[in-house]
This record gives C-alpha cells, sequence and structure tokens, in this order.
C-alpha cells in the first residue's frame, strides 16, 4: 500500500542505504509512463514486481524486478470514460493502487473500482461506485482491509454528496456505504457512535446543521488516506469540505464534513468523530493522512492519531476516543486562534472570514491549506513526524464578471502568494510528544510530495521543480540530491530487490493542483486559473517541464 | 489537432462525450488534466484563422443557448455571422464549465464564443449585442406577484436557485437571499446537473412547473425559453433592484467573445453585430430572451 502499512508510518525498516552512504546514490533505472499529467502515486512493489499507476487515463504497468532494466511484463489499460473530462469535476491525479493477496486494487478518474490479478494484469472485476455525469470522479488510492476495499469519492464543489465505500475484494460488490451528510442511517450512524466532543453528539446532525436540505448537495468528499488500527478493529479518515454553498449560505456546522471518522472495517457503523473545521469557510479539507502510533504523552503511553492537518495545526489525538491531546501550529495561521480542548472546537478568527463584496487579505493559510494530501511519515527511531507542506496565504478580492453554463455572475478572485519567509515550500521534522519543530527545509515552492524515512535515518522528498533529496533524518542536512526530468509529486518508496539490495523509487511528473501551470499548460497572466494558485505559481514553468517518469536508484 | 464531436445516441437524451482534452480544477484537489496540444501560452504567436470556416466553441447540451443539434439561439447567430463572413460554421463542443475558455478559444482549437459578459476577462469581448436579468419565475396559477427581493412573501416561499461551487462564489440571487437571511426556505440545483441529461441547468425550471418550489431565481434567457416550453404556464418578472447591495449586479450585457489579441477578427464580428442588428434582435425574440431596460446594445 501507499502508505506503507496500515499505520501510514511510510517508515521502510530497511538500512542498506544509510546517512553515512546515502552521498553515492546513483541511478539504477528509470521508466516512462507515455503520461504527461501529474504523478502522484507511489511505485508498490510485490512478488518481485513493482506496479505503477498512471494518471487519467490510468494506465497500470508491471515492472518485471528480475530482469535487468526492469522491462514490463504486462500493462493494463482501464480507459475511462473520457466524458470524465470537462463535464466531470476533476482532478485527474491517481494517488495510488494497492496490492493486496495476490491481487491489486485501484480507481479510475469515472468512477470505477478495479481489481487486476497481479501476476497477470487480467481484470478480476470492475466496479462502477458514483457517476461523472452528477460531477463525481475518484482520485484516492483504496485500502485493503479485511477483505473490504475502502473507496471514496471526490467532486465537492459540484454539489456531489460524500462518501466511503467498502467493496467485497473477493467479487467486487458494495458491502457497505457510508455518507457524510444526512440522516444518521446514511450515515452509519448508530447506537456505538461516541464522539468525544458535545458538538459532534447528536441525533442526524447530518441534516439539522444544514439548512433546509443543502446537505443533499453538501460536499463532505473523501479523495484522501485511510488508516487501520486491527488492535481496535478500527478505520480512521477525514472529510472534505462542505459545498458548494458559500460559507454563509449554509449557517451550521455542516456535519460531517472536515472532520475525522472512526469506523468499523467490517459494517462501516461510526464508532467517534471529531470535527476539524466545523463550518469551513476556507476550503480546508480534512482530508490529510492520520499515523497511528502509541506514545508518551505527559508521561503516559497513549495510543495516538498524528494528523498534520490542512489548517495548520498539528494534531495529537486518542485514537480510542477521539480527544484532541494538543493541537499546535505547525504551519503560519491567521484564518484562527487556536483549538479549544476543552469543546474541541477551532477559534475562528472573524476578521479573516470571506464575505461577498469585502476584500479580505492575508488568510493563512490559503485554500490549499498549511499541508494538503501529501503524505507525511513517521520514524520510530527518532520519533519525528517528516511533513512536506506550503506556505501559502491568500486574499479574497475583487469582483469579476464570469460565467459557466450560459450563466453569468460576479466572482470573486482568490489570490495566492508565500507566506511569511517568501518561501513556498517547506519539509520539517516535528517532534510530537515535545510538540515543536526539530527542523524544516525552506523550498522555493511548495513541497507537494510525500515523504519516506528508513532506518538507515534517511527522509526522502521531492520538489516541484524536480530535485530529489535525501536527508539526514536526525539533522534536516542535505545528504544527496539527484534532479529528475519533470517536478515531483509523487511519493517516495524503498525496498528490497531480487538481488538483494535496497533501492529507492519516486515518480516524477509535475501537475496536481499546485502545478497546474504546468501539466495543464495554463496561461501564468491568469492568475486566478486553478482557483488562484496559478498566481503562486507563475515561475514554475521557468523550473521545470511535464513528464511522467520513474527513477530507481541504489548503491553502485 | 484533433476536434472530436460529440455524438447524440437519442438527440437530447443519451449523450457521450469522446475523447477530448480537458482542465478540470477541482477546488478540492485541484488538477489539471490536459490531453493535446496546442498550448496557449504567452508566446503564442498571432493566429489566424483558416479560411472558409466559422470556428465556434460551445456547449453541446446547453438550451437555448447551443445544443450539438444546432437548436440554440447561439446556433442560430453562429449561422448568421457565417453566412455574413461568407463562410460555414464548425463547431469545438465542449460542456461550458471551468476550463472551457482554456480548452476551447484560449487553445486556439476555436475562433469565437457566441456568449460571453461584456469585459469578461478570459476573451477579447464585443459590444453587447444584448443585456438580460436574473428573473422570478413562478406558475401563473400561484399569482405570486413577486417583484423584488424585498418582498417580504419572499422568507415562505420555497425558493430555487442555482449553485456554482466556484471557490467563494456563487450566482447572484442565492446570496441577496442569503444578505436578507432568506436561508432555510432556499433550495439549491448545481448548475451543472446531471450531464447525462437534455439541458441540466433547466431542471430548476422543471421544479417549477411540478411545483417541487414555487419560485425559481434564474438567469432571464434560460427562463424565457422554457417558460415558453412548458405545458403550464409560466410568470416571469425581472428581479429588482438591478444592482444588490453591496453591488451585486442582476443584469449583464453578453457579447460575443474572441480570443485576446484577435483585434482584427473582433472588429468584423462588431461591424456583423451592428449592420444585422435587427436580425440578431429577431432571434432573441424568437427565443423570449427576456431583455433589461438601460442596455447599451449595439
Amino acid at each position: 500500500m501507499p502508505a506503507k502499512n496500515y499505520a501510514s508510518t511510510r517508515f521502510s525498516g530497511l538500512e542498506d542505504i544509510n546517512a553515512g552512504n546515502v552521498a553515492n546514490l546513483k541511478l539504477a533505472w528509470s521508466f516512462s509512463t507515455g503520461v504527461v499529467r501529474g504523478h502522484e502515486s507511489a511505485p508498490i512493489i510485490a512478488n518481485n514486481t513493482m506496479y505503477v499507476i498512471t494518471p487519467y487515463p490510468n494506465i497500470v504497468y508491471a515492472l518485471d524486478l528480475t530482469q535487468p532494466g526492469a522491462p514490463v511484463k504486462w500493462k493494463y489499460e482501464s480507459n475511462p470514460t473520457s466524458s470524465s473530462q470537462g463535464v466531470a469535476c476533476c482532478d485527474v491525479v491517481n494517488r495510488g493502487l494497492v496490492y493486496s493477496d495476490g491481487k491489486l486494487f485501484f480507481n479510475t478518474l469515472d468512477n470505477n473500482t478495479i481489481s487486476l490479478d497481479a501476476a497477470t494484469g487480467k481484470e478480476l472485476w470492475k466496479t462502477k461506485v458514483g457517476d461523472i455525469n452528477l460531477g463525481e470522479s475518484i482520485t484516492m488510492a483504496p485500502l485493503v482491509v479485511k477483505g473490504k476495499v475502502l473507496v471514496g469519492n471526490s467532486g465537492g464543489e459540484f454539489g456531489v454528496r460524500g462518501w466511503l465505500t467498502a467493496l467485497n475484494a473477493a467479487d467486487g460488490k458494495i458491502a457497505w456505504r457510508a455518507y457524510h451528510t444526512g440522516p444518521d442511517a446514511d450515515v452509519l450512524i448508530g447506537p456505538n457512535f461516541h464522539p468525544y466532543y458535545q458538538m459532534d453528539q447528536g441525533k442526524d446532525l447530518g441534516v439539522s446543521s444544514w439548512p433546509s436540505d443543502a446537505w443533499k448537495i453538501g460536499g463532505g468528499t473523501m479523495w484522501g488516506w485511510i488508516s487501520y488500527d486491527p488492535e481496535q478493529n478500527l478505520i480512521f479518515y477525514g472529510t472534505g469540505n462542505p459545498g458548494p454553498w458559500n460559507p454563509d449560505q449554509r449557517p451550521g456546522d455542516n456535519k460531517w464534513t472536515c472532520g475525522i471518522f472512526a469506523r468499523d472495517p467490517d459494517t462501516g457503523e461510526a464508532r467517534w468523530f471529531y470535527q476539524l473545521s466545523p463550518h469551513d469557510l476556507h476550503d480546508y479539507d480534512g482530508i490529510n493522512e492520520q499515523i497511528l502510533v502509541d506514545l508518551p504523552i505527559n508521561g503516559q503511553s497513549r495510543k495516538v492519531l498524528l494528523r498534520p492537518e490542512r489548517n495548520g495545526y498539528f494534531y495529537v489525538m486518542d485514537r480510542t476516543n477521539g480527544q484532541v491531546l494538543s493541537a499546535n501550529p505547525f504551519g503560519y495561521i491567521t484564518s484562527s486562534k487556536g483549538v479549544d480542548l476543552n469543546t474541541g472546537r477551532i477559534i475562528e478568527n472573524e476578521e479573516k472570514k470571506p464575505e461577498v463584496g469585502k476584500v479580505v487579505r492575508e488568510i493563512c493559510p490559503a485554500a490549499p491549506g498549511a499541508k494538503d494530501w501529501q503524505p507525511s511519515a513517521f520514524s520510530p527511531r527518532t520519533g519525528l513526524v517528516y511533513i512536506p507542506h506550503q506556505n501559502l496565504c491568500m486574499d479574497v478580492e475583487g469582483l469579476e464578471a464570469n460565467y459557466i453554463a450560459g450563466t453569468p455572475y460576479v466572482g470573486m478572485n482568490v489570490r495566492m502568494y508565500a507566506g511569511p519567509g517568501g518561501n513556498r515550500g517547506e519539509f520539517l521534522a516535528w517532534d510530537p510528544v515535545k510538540n515543536e519543530k526539530v527542523w524544516a527545509v525552506n523550498e522555493n515552492f511548495p513541497v507537494w510530495s510525500g515523504a519516506l524515512v528508513t532506518a538507515g535515518d534517511v527522509v526522502f522528498y521531492g520538489t516541484m521543480d524536480g530535485w530529489f533529496k535525501a536527508l539526514d533524518a536526525k539533522s534536516g542536512m542535505l545528504l544527496w540530491q539527484f534532479k529528475c526530468g519533470s517536478g515531483i509529486i509523487g511519493q517516495p518508496v524503498s525496498y528490497r530487490g531480487p538481488d538483494g539490495k535496497q533501492y529507492v523509487a519516486i515518480l516524477a511528473g509535475v501537475g496536481g493542483w499546485s502545478g497546474a501551470i504546468v501539466a495543464g499548460g495554463l496561461d501564468p497572466r491568469d492568475s486566478t486559473a486553478a482557483l488562484g494558485f496559478v498566481g503562486a505559481m507563475t515561475d514554475l514553468p521557468d523550473h521545470t517541464t511535464r513528464g511522467g517518469m520513474l527513477y530507481v536508484f541504489a548503491l553502485p | 489537432m484533433s476536434l472530436r464531436f460529440l455524438k447524440a445516441i437519442h438527440r437530447l437524451r443519451r449523450i457521450f462525450i469522446c475523447v477530448i482534452c480537458v482542465i478540470c480544477v477541482l477546488l478540492a484537489t485541484g488538477c489539471s488534466s490536459h490531453k493535446a496540444e496546442p498550448i496557449a501560452v504567452a508566446s503564442a504567436q498571432p493566429f489566424t484563422r483558416p479560411p472558409g470556416v466559422l470556428r465556434v466553441c460551445a456547449d453541446p447540451n446547453n438550451l437555448p443557448f447551443s445544443n450539438q443539434s444546432g437548436e440554440g439561439f447561439e446556433n442560430k447567430l453562429a449561422e448568421l455571422l457565417a453566412q455574413d463572413l461568407g463562410e460555414r460554421v464548425e463547431y469545438t463542443w465542449w460542456a461550458q464549465r471551468r476550463g472551457f475558455f482554456r480548452n476551447t478559444l484560449k487553445a486556439g482549437v476555436c475562433d469565437l464564443v457566441i456568449g460571453v459578459p461584456s469585459g469578461f476577462e478570459m476573451a477579447l469581448t464585443t459590444r453587447p449585442y444584448y443585456r438580460s436579468t436574473y428573473v422570478f419565475l413562478s406558475r401563473k396559477d400561484r399569482h405570486l406577484d413577486v417583484k423584488s427581493f424585498d418582498d417580504p412573501s419572499l422568507r415562505k416561499l420555497r425558493i430555487g436557485v442555482q449553485i456554482i461551487g466556484d471557490d467563494q462564489s456563487n450566482a447572484p440571487p442565492a446570496h441577496a437571499l442569503t444578505r436578507r437571511h432568506i436561508i432555510d426556505n432556499v433550495k439549491g440545483f448545481t448548475l451543472y446537473g446531471d450531464y447525462s441529461q437534455h439541458d441540466p441547468p433547466a431542471r430548476i425550471v422543471d421544479a417549477v412547473t411540478k411545483g417541487d418550489i414555487d419560485l425559481a431565481i434564474v438567469w432571464g434567457p434560460l427562463a424565457g425559453y422554457f417558460a415558453k416550453q412548458s405545458h403550464v404556464p409560466l410568470e416571469i418578472v425581472p428581479v429588482a433592484p438591478q444592482i444588490d447591495q453591496p453591488f451585486l449586479p442582476f443584469v449583464f450585457d453578453i457579447s460575443m467573445g474572441v480570443r485576446r489579441g484577435d483585434q482584427e477578427f473582433r472588429d468584423r464580428v462588431d461591424q456583423f453585430l451592428e449592420q444585422r442588428r435587427g436580425e440578431i434582435d429577431r432571434i432573441l425574440a424568437d427565443y423570449h430572451v427576456p431583455r433589461a431596460e438601460g442596455g447599451s446594445g449595439v
């Protein structure tokens, strides 16, 4: 699985490549995916084979690691309906496939979940789980837990109603679906649902925390990460922002958007929920990863869930009950003033609330948050969480005539720019026990790639201008770097090859929301394109070009 | 460059779109996709239109504006312009949503968009050729007589508005109601709708006809056309005020749009708009486009 394990630590126990020798790392082989959009997925290694999934059109390659140069063993073309494009919302990235028990599982942009025979690439089943004509799509990597494939949808801005769905790994039949808005019965909330905070308790809050039936098109999609704790038999995942209504059109907490669910994977039944951003004002989807570890908190070992959140706080939560043990800023925040640990509620800064006809400057973090989908890593050796993230603020200003489907309206401009320091990205090491930043590396562009940390005490990540970097996990010192052909927004992995050597692999291929200016060939003069992100990235085309390529490194 | 076209299996019913490139940017996940060249970039060469062809960028499924069967008023205007230019019309079909301008006009695969707000930033616009307004739409047999956003009955009626979902933006009626704290009795219809159905933005009109809502507040041309088609008599009243506080216009001038830099072609289209104004007005009248007062026209 992309996150390495159910606890989502992205920690590799391999130590052949270590802080002392990583400087000698050399390119072993490479592979072009033939696709030029943003490559966000992680290569998956099983049975001496490496599996790679591309962004739309979602091609899967199996590369034979036993042969020199890892030739293609088989290729599977999922041929997503191309009406997905333009008609539906969406992101065309794919965040990865998953291997389980001789089979591969992945999602396509046009809402199919597919299972393949990992040995042959033969399609075992294909289940349509959403409707592209309604604006739904899927970009997330599924997780397989106890014979169930867990899948969530994207498309909140199109009035999609968010859900998480479990399919039987054996035959692709839908076992359960939990919605993230609406009546308790739809959300799979029953007698065993015990949220820690009062704000999340009550009957049918998925209806009553919205005006009339606004929940029916309320968003709360799920396009991020799921973790699993076998001991408690609980899965944990977050929900997207409420939409497509503007905040003042949806008074209320807008449950169950922008929060974390704990559920029983067998039945989907909800056990607890915590709302990170009730009544979200700034598009802070709560879909980031959750790292499950046991840590000494105030001298006592606690089963915690670690979550560097889009709203800029690093949450340490008790994963048995959803209590927030601490929530400290790891990024620059003006949009809120902290998290009240008694009520669990974030304290919004009213001055930064966007309103029609009002210019609001310096909302930090900007809409992509202090950290978006890009997953962090945790090393049990250093006890640190390695967080790739961005440092962006935004102004919501001006009024411009806009036009959709024949209908004119006046829109608001969102303009994003670098936060304090002028660097748009940062790679930081965070101590979740002491709740402090240990070291940080400034990056010119947002760090939109995932992180990997190894038992050799090396941490890997990539930059949007194409540098794949290895740092000392303890000090943050740069030990090695390699310039890839395109910017990196993928997820690094490490594995032991059939020859017994340790390898590190990364997909390059710039794109995603942050890299849309390059992958989509957007006009740098159109600063509000990509929802304002282009304005913060106008120089990216000077630093990189598009193109999907896999790079695999080893010591000589 | 491959232009690929929609094929309708059953007219206005099942629509399949074939492979075209797209940029779509999702609020939350963000992204961009893009299939084919050319890319519109700052260094693009001055563009020359191919001879004999009027290349129009249009939505294949959005009456009364356009559809792939040529039944919209924008289709008729395109034909009229082509006739004026001595050319034939060729369409690039693309759902008119986020990414529409980037993937059509700005990508250089077509040269004209028939309807855009005057002064629209993503195109070089002609002089306005009509001005319309948002309207209150209701069944005649209800005798609602709503004329203004300040009508107290708006607090009780079931009101439909269209939701756009662009970051921090929405259709002006939604804002006007919210500002008056009219929220609970408002039902949202996504402007995007279900694209497998015909003319997805028109579902809000169906809801009025069926009585699911009492009142819809929609853009005039949509209301005018579908009200005429309706088997139930419908009432159309322009909203007031025309500009609400703090600065929320309900009346828009509509122009044609060409690529920025395509001055010469724009001037030629302006000439057409002026010279054939009578015919243009007749087409708009045929489609019952509500015309707002004070329009500059051509």
